[in-house]
């Protein structure tokens, strides 16, 4: 049998709250994040979000950076095809999602950590519905640090 | 005018002075967060010099205070922890501003939208989110300098881009605040689809004599120059001073130079053309709703198709649109239920004993235009309600009249196959091929092919290009009346900046290290805007980006393999510290 290299171990968790990384953008999806609180919706305050120009501006190491710093996931809010700079601001967002995937499974950390969707002005129940789902899927992946650790994994960006 | 913006020696980090007030936003944040515990946990290392909680940090008593505070203990950053950064971030920019401080010394935290009200139910962990926020948000002013917005002069002249309505009635707005303009059309007649309308919604008014005196309304204001025949081949120079090139007559002629301050596209839109067989579309008697409505317009009795009387119509709804049939068009056209209704009243007028079948998905004759609906079934004309699921079918008979066969949802799903003479596509506003000016003016045009405007209720004319408008039906279908408005709003947004004489630019722009930099070349293409450029003294060469050309997205942060780009604002110090600073659980 050979064993995965750098695959995170599971941990079970009883009151492990996931805290979650979001990009989001200023134009399009930080207002549909606000929408979510205008309507008083709920989600994890184990989300914290940091508004950028635009998702094609996220430097992979912030995503990495962010991981070993102690949080359990990042949460690419993107512009979609609404993106008012770029027409292919999809296209570079996901570049860099796959330039920061490859460099996670580098240090053995699951590329399941980070997602993307596109979140309009208006999305307020799609992004409560991905930060909820999101928190329930990194749960049994437990945090990051102590996965990091039983992994044997301890490279820095 | 410089090129380049650096900052200008902002203090050393470990010497601010920052102070931080935190809103009890009259309740909203206060109830669900102890605001006062956020001040006593913030980790202020010795730098934050005043942290206070306010009942409404927006209130004139407050701002004074603050402004008050900066000047008393000289401070040199300023955090603000209320609403969403959408709502007063220049407020009190302008806070700073009037205490002598950098407006780009202040961080807004928002711990209301995304935090008070979203934990609604747990105080502490809403608390040690807000004090995490709060923490970020010093720990990005430690990092943030002094920024100067880039002045630039502006020059008093605007260049309309397409000469129907929208843009003819903005042209005349132009003129009457003072401001000369270009017209530039690229047919040999003004006017676009208006021109050629007769009887339109609402009032009925004639669409020719409305393009009429519009032209006359041009003719009599001589700081007015149009061009007809004409066509935007060139942009060079930065926002204030475009150099246009405009060439008139075809391909190959000669062109002109015209120096503008600011762009106003209204380029408008096309028809939707149907597929080959889609509803019929092909066969002898279907048509589309344009055609139609010329036939209409041009009769002055009954209507007559290849020399017969028609005694029937039926209206296919939604072509193009909606997904109709499981076409790609996904928007509502506006324009076209009100319109073909407005068309069948008048057909009915001419012609009253005419049978007009209306097989529809949803009536949309919204606000003003609805007593028009009424008119028309007043006048005979019946609706039929149709699913997407089963979409009509139009068909020739042996006999050579078609058929068209429907699902009637008003009445229990019965299937009608009504024989008619004439079958009107009703079709969709499509975006109009203009691929060489989208590449001219780098226009951002969205996936459904229309332009894009920076935000559709706070800046429903600006593009992320500074100095172009977009107005009228090239943003999306609208009907008339929304086309001019909208070109009314370009000529505010254009008197707003050519007026003053000069404009100000949003210091937010990205930077190259020049010591970082290989001059590789791979964020040349990064670029969509052609910011950047490659510069070099003697031997050395490095990337610069132009402050006055940079939009202000970071596009090219992740695509300089030696990470020597930073975007002012959002710089890899500033956001590597918030996130340092959001991962800790605060006490
Ligand atoms: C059949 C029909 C019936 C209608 N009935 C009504 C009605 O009753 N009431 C109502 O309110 N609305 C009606 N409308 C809608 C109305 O036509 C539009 O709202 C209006 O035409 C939009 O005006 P615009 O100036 O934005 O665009 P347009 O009318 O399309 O004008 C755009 C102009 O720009 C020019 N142009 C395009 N590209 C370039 C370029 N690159 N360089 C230079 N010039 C260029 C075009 O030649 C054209 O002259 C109807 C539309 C149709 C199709």
């Amino acid at each position: 049998m050979t064993a995965p290299v750098a695959t995170e171990p599971r941990a079970s968790a009883d009151t492990f709250v996931p805290k979650i990384l979001v990009f989001s953008t200023n134009n399009i999806s930080d207002p549909g994040i606000d929408l979510a609180g205008s309507a008083h919706m709920h989600y994890s305050p184990g989300v914290r979000v940091i508004g950028l120009p635009c998702t094609s501006g996220v430097r992979p190491s912030w995503i990495l950076h962010a991981l070993e710093s102690g949080f359990d996931g990042v949460f690419v809010a993107s512009d979609g095809d609404e993106c008012a700079y770029l027409h292919d601001c999809a296209k570079r967002s996901s570049r860099i999602m796959s330039l920061a995937q490859t460099a996670m499974r580098e240090r053995g950390i699951d590329a399941g950590r980070l997602r993307m969707a596109a979140i309009c002005s208006v999305c307020s129940e799609p992004f409560t519905k991905h930060v909820v789902g999101f928190a329930a899927a990194l749960v049994p992946l437990g945090p990051v640090m102590a996965t990091k650790a039983a992994a044997g994994t301890g490279a820095q960006a | 005018m410089t090129e380049t913006m650096v900052p200008v020696g902002g203090p050393e980090a470990s010497a601010r002075r920052i102070g931080v007030y935190v809103c009890h936003c009259g309740g909203n944040i206060s109830d669900y967060v102890d605001v006062e515990k956020v001040i006593a946990d913030i980790r202020g290392a010795g730098d934050v010099v005043v942290a206070k909680t306010a009942m409404f940090t927006c209130s004139d008593a407050t701002q004074q205070e603050i402004v008050a505070d900066i000047q008393a203990n000289e401070l040199d950053g300023l955090v603000v922890a209320s609403c969403s950064p959408k709502l007063h971030t220049y407020t009190f920019r302008g806070v700073a501003a009037r205490a002598g401080l950098n407006p780009y010394e202040y961080t807004q935290v928002n711990i209301r939208e995304q935090c008070s009200w979203v934990h609604t139910d747990d105080t502490q962990a809403a608390t040690a989110k807000a004090t995490a926020l709060v923490n970020a948000g010093i720990g990005r002013t430690r990092h943030t300098t002094p920024l100067v917005p880039l002045v630039v002069e502006t020059l008093p002249h605007t260049l309309v881009i397409g000469g129907g309505i929208a843009g003819l009635r903005a042209a005349i707005g132009l003129a009457d605040i003072g401001l000369k303009v270009t017209l530039v059309e690229r047919e040999l007649a003004l006017g676009g689809w208006v021109k050629d309308l007769g009887t339109m919604y609402p009032h009925n008014r004639n669409g020719r004599e409305l393009i009429d005196s519009l032209i006359a309304g041009v003719k009599r204001r001589p700081a007015i120059t149009v061009l007809t025949g004409a066509e935007v081949v060139g942009k060079a120079g930065s926002f204030g001073n475009y150099r246009m090139s405009v060439r008139i007559g075809d391909p190959g002629s000669a062109s002109i130079e015209v120096a503008v301050g600011s762009v106003v596209v209204a380029t408008g839109f096309d028809a939707y053309a149907p597929a080959d067989g889609e509803f019929g579309f092909g066969l002898d008697g279907v048509v589309t709703l344009p055609d139609f409505k010329a036939m209409v317009d041009s009769a002055t009795g009954p209507l007559m198709w290849k020399g017969r009387k028609v005694r029937s119509v039926a209206y296919v709804y939604c072509v193009g649109s909606r997904g109709t049939g499981g076409c790609a068009g996904q928007a509502c056209s506006r324009y076209c239920c009100a319109a073909t209704v407005q068309t069948a009243v008048q057909l009915s007028g001419l012609d009253p004993a005419i049978g007009q079948y209306h097989l529809y998905r949803d009536m949309r004759t919204y606000g003003k235009f609805e007593p028009l609906y009424t008119e028309a079934r007043k006048a005979g004309s019946v609706f039929l309600k149709f699913d997407n699921d089963m979409p009509p079918a139009v068909e020739t008979r042996p006999d050579g009249r078609l058929t068209v066969t429907v699902t009637d949802l008003l009445t229990e799903r019965t299937e009608l196959a009504i024989p008619v003479d004439l079958v009107v596509l009703v079709t969709a506003m499509a975006p109009r091929a203009n691929d060489e000016l989208v590449k001219v003016l780098k226009l951002p045009a969205g996936a459904d092919g229309f332009f894009n405007e920076i935000h559709p209720k706070l800046r429903p004319v600006e593009t992320v290009v500074d100095g172009v408008l977009i107005a009228g039906a090239c943003q999306g279908p609208k009907t008339s009346s929304e086309s001019v408005a909208s070109g009314l709003a370009a000529v505010t947004q254009s008197a707003a900046v050519l007026k003053k004489g000069y404009t100000e630019l949003d210091p937010l722009v990205a930077l190259v290290v020049p010591e970082a930099c290989t001059a590789c070349g791979d964020c040349l293409t990064a670029c969509p805007y052609d910011a950047i450029a490659m510069t070099q003294e003697g031997d050395r060469h490095w990337a610069v980006i132009s402050a006055a050309g940079c939009k202000g997205c970071g596009g090219c942060v992740p695509m300089c393999p030696e990470s020597a780009i930073d975007l002012l604002g959002y710089t890899d110090a500033e956001v590597t510290s918030m996130i340092e600073s959001l991962a800790e659980v605060p006490a």
